[in-house]
């Protein structure tokens, strides 16, 4: 698998949520995903780092370009907070520990083709997606 | 601080949501929306989305909590433009949006809250019109 491009940026803040939606928007559209798709990633993308800002209280999103035998988007979520306890659990809908809906996780686990949760309680998060193109 | 403007017509309230809101926005747009209908007695609110490239489960909870306090306030919402690619990622992601009333634009919109209205007045009034 060729790994184009990789791009580090924060997530520390609310802008920089609306940042990663940008960013996951204008890759999407540059790698010629269609409309729905490109919607359905930046969706996943916008509920992954709010909860990495939220509940793993910040920390970066990777993005990686990947070409060749498949066209696809590779997001991956990091933060050294909490950890999560019981990920089967997390991924429940309607399940939150917070004020949220609880849909965050398994939406978008959902709205992507490969899902990845690495958690260490005390240690950190790491939730890496994949969309193909 | 940054808000989203409401605009005031006759009994109505109408918000165009034309920026990528971050969170803080949306909680103030919620707030202020509440405050307004109650100022204004207003019977309806019409929230455009059109220029929305996404709805994630917060926004979604925001138009939820809009349409709640709306109706307990007296007023009606109806929520107009949703793009076809932000409807199909809603239900994918699990949003049932239940009890937020929608249309496909303004026009219609507008249409759904003033016949909800009349209706509303027909049925407090209207045994008096023989
Ligand atoms: N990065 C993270 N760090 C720690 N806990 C997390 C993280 N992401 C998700 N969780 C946990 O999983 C739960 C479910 O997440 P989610 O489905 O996004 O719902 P919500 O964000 O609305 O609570 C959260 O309430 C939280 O307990
Ligand atoms: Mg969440």
């Amino acid at each position: 698998m060729a790994v184009v491009s990789t791009e580090a940026t924060p997530v520390a803040t609310e802008s920089d949520i609306v940042a990663v939606r940008r960013l996951v928007r204008e890759t999407a559209a540059k790698l010629g995903f269609s409309l729905v798709d490109q919607t359905k990633v930046v969706t996943a993308a916008s509920e992954l780092a709010r909860n990495t800002l939220i509940h793993g209280n910040g920390g970066e999103m990777e993005l990686i370009t990947l070409n060749g035998p498949r066209v696809g988007l590779r997001l991956k979520f990091h933060d050294h907070g909490p950890g999560i306890r019981d990920i089967q659990l997390a991924l429940r809908d309607g399940f939150t520990t917070g004020s949220g809906l609880g849909l965050g996780l398994g939406g978008a686990k959902r709205l992507v083709n490969e899902f990845e949760i690495d958690s260490q309680v005390g240690q950190g998060t790491t939730v890496t997606v994949t969309r193909w193109k | 601080m940054e808000r989203i403007p409401i605009l005031r017509m006759g009994e109505y309230l109408l918000v165009t949501i034309q920026v990528d809101m971050h969170d803080r926005l949306a909680m103030t747009l919620q707030d202020d929306l509440t405050n307004r209908i109650s100022e204004t007695s207003a019977k309806g609110v019409l929230i455009d989305i059109s220029s929305l490239e996404i709805v994630d489960s917060f926004i979604g909870r925001m138009l939820g909590n809009i349409a709640s306090m709306s109706r307990v306030l007296d007023a009606d919402t109806v929520v107009v433009g949703m793009r076809p690619a932000v409807a199909i990622t809603l239900v994918e992601l699990g949003m049932s949006l239940t009890g937020v009333r929608t249309a496909l634009n303004v026009d219609a919109g507008m249409d759904l809250l003033r016949n909800s209205l009349d209706a509303r007045k027909d049925a407090l009034y209207g045994s008096r019109i023989h």
